[in-house]
């Protein structure tokens, strides 16, 4: 799938996501809608994985640490036939592997549990040094909320990332700029991040977190000896109009209405 | 006794043994390896020890991370930091997906001594106890916390060792059964049941000679295995007894006491005497290990007082 023809796609995975959020009447909208690019440019041409052989031991590591997006990974799972796309209609539901925060043990795909803030970082910097260790080739990538910074774990993860020159290990920030009682400048300022990160003595990157072509072109750039960071502005609700930068649909299912004009907005006429 | 030596010391062997006959064995360790003697392991397999700073939270996480990669990591701090600072993690990142991460905390309980109660970890058997998927051994001599470290190597999923600073003899053989989720019974008794875990199960046998000498017969057990934990067993040995008293370097809540309790409700005869040799709801404070055992009536002698008052009923 060329780039360009990625944008259809980007507007089916949101428009899934929605249904689902509908459906179960729960979950994260914002920051699922927000990250869709950052998660398409791994899935859909960077990571090295086959969702034929979901264990294959060489596969590139994806851990969705801000694991209240969860929504959207299984959408983009369920589309590279990981597993049925109608399971998607079951999320959150008593009987269904797709749990509300993702469930490596439930659903096939899945690299690690997260959800709880902060660990799904930290966990992926234990798997990047044991692929150094074990003279492994493959790949770890973390896509973090930005609000998520705000955990104390992140910085001891990114401390040792450091320590141990662990270039096989990125970072993707979704930098929405907002969490649930507020904007990060509000509730507890993240500062300058890029100067943090630096700091720290990661590569750093900014890109447009909307733009998969500039999230893949961050993903390739050499960073030899170093973690790499990739802060992607993006839009918290991206797609849905009046979901775009409202910290109120952090986490809240849309009504009757309003999953009509979502849907509608993204092309897809519902009769519900 | 010549072979008397710190369960830490026992630990830090007890890896390198392990570290040699399996591959997959790595370590980590937060700044501490020092104290809770992983030095030893890092001396010989320095390519396979990780050490990650003052950061309990990342050392547990990123062990999650180790064993993703199919690597079996040990995983250790001071008994407070691990389970207690720590618990989250441990809970969330290593036991809700079944991850093969060991972790083993030493200065547990009382006998930290000097440090004090900031140090003095009275509750990590419990809080380990309460996690789903979680093993928990307490290991009460340097044979016993070999076979441990060997036995939770076996598992595939998580476990957690609590590892004593002190030095203690061995009271157990290299013959004596050492089955995850089975008692040891060390001595036969029919008066009353001394049921013991960690550097307690010492002090009960030395309860058992006492009260011997006064014409009381009583049994000693050693509960290595908190989780799983041997309900058939104890409920059994509570039948043969007049009483039990549990005694153990922990709260008497959510340990031991906790475990036995659990077993026996709604199984024991009227006039049943159970009695608890533990810390009551209390912080630990600092002093040498030995006045705080005193201090906590944790000692051989309490043991004994407790069992007494139940030999002395009807």
């Amino acid at each position: 799938m060329d780039i360009a023809s990625q944008t259809v796609k980007a507007r089916e995975l949101r428009a899934d996501v929605l249904t689902m959020l509908y459906k179960s009447q729960s979950g994260h909208p914002g920051g699922s809608l927000s990250c869709v690019e950052i998660l398409m440019a791994l899935y859909y041409n960077v990571a090295n994985i086959n969702p034929q052989d979901p264990h294959w031991e060489d596969r590139d590591r994806i851990v969705l640490s801000k694991g209240h997006a969860a929504p959207i990974l299984y959408a983009i799972l369920a589309d590279l036939h990981y597993f049925p796309k109608s399971d998607l209609s079951s999320f959150r539901q008593i009987d269904s592997h797709l749990q509300g925060h993702p469930d490596m043990v439930k659903t096939l795909g899945v690299d690690v549990n997260t959800g709880s803030l902060g660990q799904g970082a930290a966990i992926a910097g234990g798997m990047a040094n044991a692929a150094k260790y074990l003279k492994k080739d493959y790949q770890v990538f973390a896509i973090l909320g930005d609000g998520e910074l705000q955990e104390g774990l992140i910085w001891e993860a990114s401390m040792a990332a450091s320590h141990y020159k662990l270039d096989n290990l990125t970072f993707l920030l979704d930098h929405n700029g907002l969490q649930i009682d507020g904007t990060n400048e509000q509730v507890m300022s993240l500062g300058d991040i890029i100067a943090k990160y630096e700091a720290f003595g990661f590569s750093c990157f900014k890109v447009d977190g909307h733009d998969i072509q500039a999230i893949v072109e961050a993903l390739n750039a050499p960073t030899e000896g170093k973690p790499k960071f990739i802060c992607c502005e993006t839009v918290k609700g991206k797609g849905v109009s009046f979901m775009e930068n409202q910290a109120g649909w952090h986490g809240k299912a849309p009504n009757k209405e309003q999953y009509v004009q979502a849907m509608k907005e993204l092309g897809v006429e519902v009769n519900v | 006794m010549s072979d008397a030596k710190s369960l830490r010391v026992a630990y830090g062997e007890a890896l390198v043994e392990l570290g040699t006959k399996n591959s997959k064995v790595v370590v980590l360790d937060a700044d501490l390896a020092h104290a809770t003697m992983t030095s030893m392991f890092a001396d010989r397999y320095p390519d396979r020890f990780f050490n990650y700073g003052i950061a309990e939270q990342n050392l547990m996480s990123a062990a999650a991370g180790f064993a993703h990669s199919g690597l079996i990591p040990f995983a250790s701090t001071f008994a407070l930091f691990g389970a207690g600072r720590a618990y989250e993690i441990i809970r969330n990142a290593i036991a809700y997906n079944n991850t093969n991460v060991k972790i083993a905390c030493s200065h547990s309980g009382i006998s930290v001594g000097e440090d004090g109660g900031s140090h003095q970890s009275i509750e990590d058997i419990g809080l380990m106890r309460l996690i789903p998927n979680m093993t928990v051994l307490v290991p009460c001599d340097p044979i016993e916390m070999k076979k441990a470290i060997a036995a939770a190597a076996t598992i595939n999923g998580p476990v957690y060792i609590r590892v004593a600073r002190p030095v203690v003899s061995n009271i157990t053989t290299e013959d004596t059964q050492f089955e995850i989720g089975k008692v040891v019974t060390l001595r036969e008794g029919t008066d009353v049941a001394l049921i013991s875990t960690g550097l307690m199960t010492e002090r009960a046998l030395h309860a058992a000679l006492m009260l011997e000498k006064e014409g009381i017969s009583a049994k000693v057990v050693n509960v290595h295995s908190l989780k799983p934990f041997d309900v058939t067993t104890i409920r059994q040995i509570a039948k043969s007894v007049k009483g039990i008293v549990t005694a153990e370097e922990h709260s008497v809540i959510g340990g031991l006491a906790s475990a036995v309790s659990e077993s026996l409700v709604g199984t024991l005869p009227q006039g049943f005497g159970f009695e608890k040799v533990a810390i009551t709801d209390t912080f630990g404070k600092s002093g040498k290990p030995e006045d705080l055992f005193s201090y906590f009536h944790l000692t051989a002698e309490d043991i004994a007082n407790k069992a007494r008052s139940i030999a002395r009923r009807k």
